[in-house]
């Protein structure tokens, strides 16, 4: 029997929970020092001024504190935390090179399935390195580049050092600091100028070993006038001891290009979801980010865009599902850093079962952005009364010659409005899915295909057996 | 002799504690069309919710029959299978949800058999044409931004797709303009054939001169005080309630 593609795990993950033996070519000890960084460094072989980066953000990191706002992050003990996991195997270009249990992971995840049908390229990382990395032809001969971080650093190393946490830099908190240190895995992708990738790449990032963290860097680079859209995925099974994901995704989008970012984020709800993503426009460049919040026991995430360049527009689509057990904080940021930039902001939630959906935003205005305009909607939805649903939308301007709209609202189900369909013979349960997936409709719109239908499933399954 | 549909035996209902309905009968028999009226505040529209099976309206005493069968504990849902629809006086607004998509779920729900997408639009398009409603409204979300005609109308589209047996029409003249209500009467009287009944409930007279009803009620203070033909809402029309008032107040 086919499995049906949950991520409950108070009810049934699926999929998702299917964990494979824990097994390994290399990995590092428990917690954080100099001695577990260079071993980190020296099993890749990198560049000296890699090692220093590393070290030196090791020293930021033991210099800050933990954010005192947001997540209670005071259960996540980073000296019981493996930061680094080599896989049992080498990067494949196959997926008939991977070894049969990581690569039946990832057909379960209907990775190679959507690779054949829908994308034009695919990195699969597995733990703390990307095992399959591949990409077709005529993108190839296109200019595009498409690869782990980890070979870009070999092939592409003037790019990598020029643009490598430059947008975000270990100073920036705690956590960015860590991944400055301990960074594994990721993709890189470089389109040049004038070219125009009209199916997208995807990279997932499946976390298996218990106990273990994650710390993927994405580094994307869209030239003028180019176009990109790139999906990322990530899951990870349920273990009783505390995981970390601690990615971070740095994206440079040039004069006039455009760059579509899609994450579908599913982690385990015993996942600390720490990940950092900020967006840099030049002129008249366009940033969308697509996010949607599912998994995790704790999540800390607010995309950033900078638009630096006049005209630079961005548009962030959110989505976050909180269920038992799950503190989900996120949001976004945009700073107006040039006159007549233009910003979008649209994020739902629902909280359920004891969840808690936190949207924080910030908007930033500065003194040049004039003729500048912004258009901010948040919407919470609480399906029952111990859910919790919190907005904190923090607005700063530095001139007045903007144009900014805000709405926010938080709401629960309306009895009247389950009453209304039911009078249509459409009984309670099939009522309250209608109205929540209608909640969410503006953004499964924006989300790529298999992901919107399971968005639906996730909303299915999660009402189902919940009208009391 | 047609067959009955409804029997309401001495219905009581209190919300919060206070009595709304404080003893209904009324008997509405296949085909029929009635009319309920009476002065806001009277318990019509309590009438109408308890008569489809709002969770909010407690029945005290009495029973409903519909068909010969006590529904007093029946959901909403169940009692739309049964074929009871309510045209809401204030419809909700669902967004996200657009009217083509939840007709068809609501429409194969009543019916018990699933509609396939191409049958069913061709169905509605037709039922909206006799509205005289634009085929745009199909994939607009459900009652969002309608204005108050447009939701009553589209009310009647949701009554003649899902063709129940008895209608009951809170309100539905309210915020009509003129065209609106001669629109809507006459597609109340398509749906209306030998075996579908009408329980309508207004405190004007707009809509009755299109509908031909056969029995005129007079609610006051929970009670029905008065039942007779045309001429009764003709007098209302005339004099108002007071007079009535009076009659009943001793």
């Amino acid at each position: 029997m086919e499995r049906k593609k949950t991520n409950i795990e108070d009810i049934d993950r699926g999929i998702y929970d299917i964990k494979d033996e824990f097994t390994y070519k290399y990995k590092s000890d428990h917690g954080l020092s100099r001695e577990v960084i260079l071993e980190i460094s020296k099993e890749k072989n990198e560049p000296q001024w890699m090692t220093d980066f590393r070290l030196k953000s090791l020293e930021i990191y033991n210099s800050m504190p933990v954010p005192a706002w947001g997540a209670d992050l005071k259960d996540l003990d980073m000296d019981n935390i493996i930061t680094y996991i080599r896989p049992n195997t080498e990067m494949k270009h196959s997926w008939d090179d991977v070894p049969d249990d990581i690569k039946n992971t990832f057909e379960r995840l209907g990775l190679p399935q959507a690779e054949r049908e829908s994308l034009a390229g695919v990195g699969a990382q597995y733990d703390s390195e990307v095992v399959y990395h591949n990409i077709r032809k005529e993108l190839v001969d296109a200019g595009i580049v498409f690869m782990d971080i980890e070979s870009a650093l070999m092939e592409h190393e003037d790019i990598v050092k020029e643009y490598f946490m430059k947008l975000v830099p270990p100073q920036d908190h705690k956590f960015a600091a860590l991944h400055g240190a301990v960074w594994s895995g990721g993709s890189f992708v470089y389109v040049p100028e004038g070219v125009n990738v009209d199916i997208p790449l995807q990279s997932y990032f499946r976390l298996n070993a218990p106990g273990a963290g994650q710390f993927e860097h994405t580094l994307i680079i869209v030239e003028k006038g180019a176009n990109l859209h790139f999906i990322e995925g990530c899951s990870a099974p349920q273990y009783k001891v505390n995981n970390l994901h601690a990615g971070c995704v740095e994206l440079f989008v040039k004069e006039d290009a455009t760059l579509r970012y899609s994450t579908i984020e599913n982690w385990s709800r015993n996942m600390y979801n720490l990940n950092t993503k900020r967006a840099l426009v030049d002129k008249n460049g366009t940033i969308e980010w697509v996010s949607g919040s599912f998994g995790s026991k704790v999540s800390m995430l607010y995309p950033m865009s900078i638009l630096k360049g006049e005209g630079a527009r961005s548009e962030f689509t959110g989505i976050t599902f909180a269920s038992t057990g799950q503190y989900l904080d996120t949001g976004t940021k945009v700073v107006h850093a040039a006159p007549n930039t233009t910003s979008t902001v649209n994020s739902k939630s629902i909280s359920k079962n004891g969840g808690h959906a936190f949207y924080r935003g910030l908007l930033k205005v500065t003194k040049d952005a004039h003729g500048s305009k912004s258009t901010i909607s948040c919407e919470s939805l609480m399906l029952d009364n111990e859910s919790k649903s919190d907005t904190l939308p923090v607005i700063e301007l530095y001139n007045d010659d903007i144009d900014i709209g805000h709405e926010a609202k938080i709401g629960r189900i309306s009895d009247e409005a389950i009453f209304y369909l039911m009078s249509r013979g459409i009984d309670e349960e099939e009522a309250k899915a209608m109205i929540v997936r209608g909640f969410v409709e503006p953004i499964t719109k924006e989300l790529p295909l298999e992901y919107a239908v399971e968005l639906n499933n996730l909303i299915n399954i999660e009402l189902e057996g919940s009208i009391g | 002799m047609s067959k009955n549909l409804l029997d309401i035996k001495d219905l009581k209902v209190n919300i919060d504690d206070i009595d709304i309905l404080k003893g209904i009968n009324l008997k509405i028999n296949e085909g029929e069309t009635h009319i309920i009226m009476g002065p806001n505040g009277s318990g019509k529209s309590t009438l109408a919710y308890t008569l489809m099976g709002h969770p909010n309206y407690s029945i005290e005493d009495g029973e409903i029959e519909f068909e010969g069968e006590n529904i007093n504990d029946l959901k909403a849902d169940e009692r739309a299978k049964k074929g009871i629809f309510l045209s809401f006086q204030y419809p909700e607004e669902i967004p996200g949800v657009t009217v083509e998509d939840f007709l068809r779920t609501a429409k194969s729900s009543v019916s018990g058999k699933k509609m396939g997408i191409i049958t069913f639009k061709k169905v509605l398009k037709e039922k909206m044409k006799e509205l005289d409603m634009d085929d745009e409204y199909a994939s607009r979300y459900l009652n969002l931004g309608f204005s108050g005609g447009e939701k009553k109308k589209n009310e009647i589209l949701l009554m003649s797709v899902l063709e129940p047996k008895l209608a009951i029409l809170d309100e539905t003249d309210s915020g009509l303009d003129v065209d609106a209500i001669r629109i809507v009467a006459e597609g109340v009287n398509k749906f209306k054939d030998e075996n579908r009944s009408i329980l309508v409930i207004t405190h004007y007279d707009k809509l009755l001169s299109y509908l031909k009803p056969d029995y005129i009620h007079i609610l006051l203070d929970g009670k029905i005080v008065k039942t007779g033909g045309i001429e009764l809402a003709k007098e209302i029309d005339q004099k108002g309630y007071e007079n009535i008032k009076m009659e009943f107040s001793n």
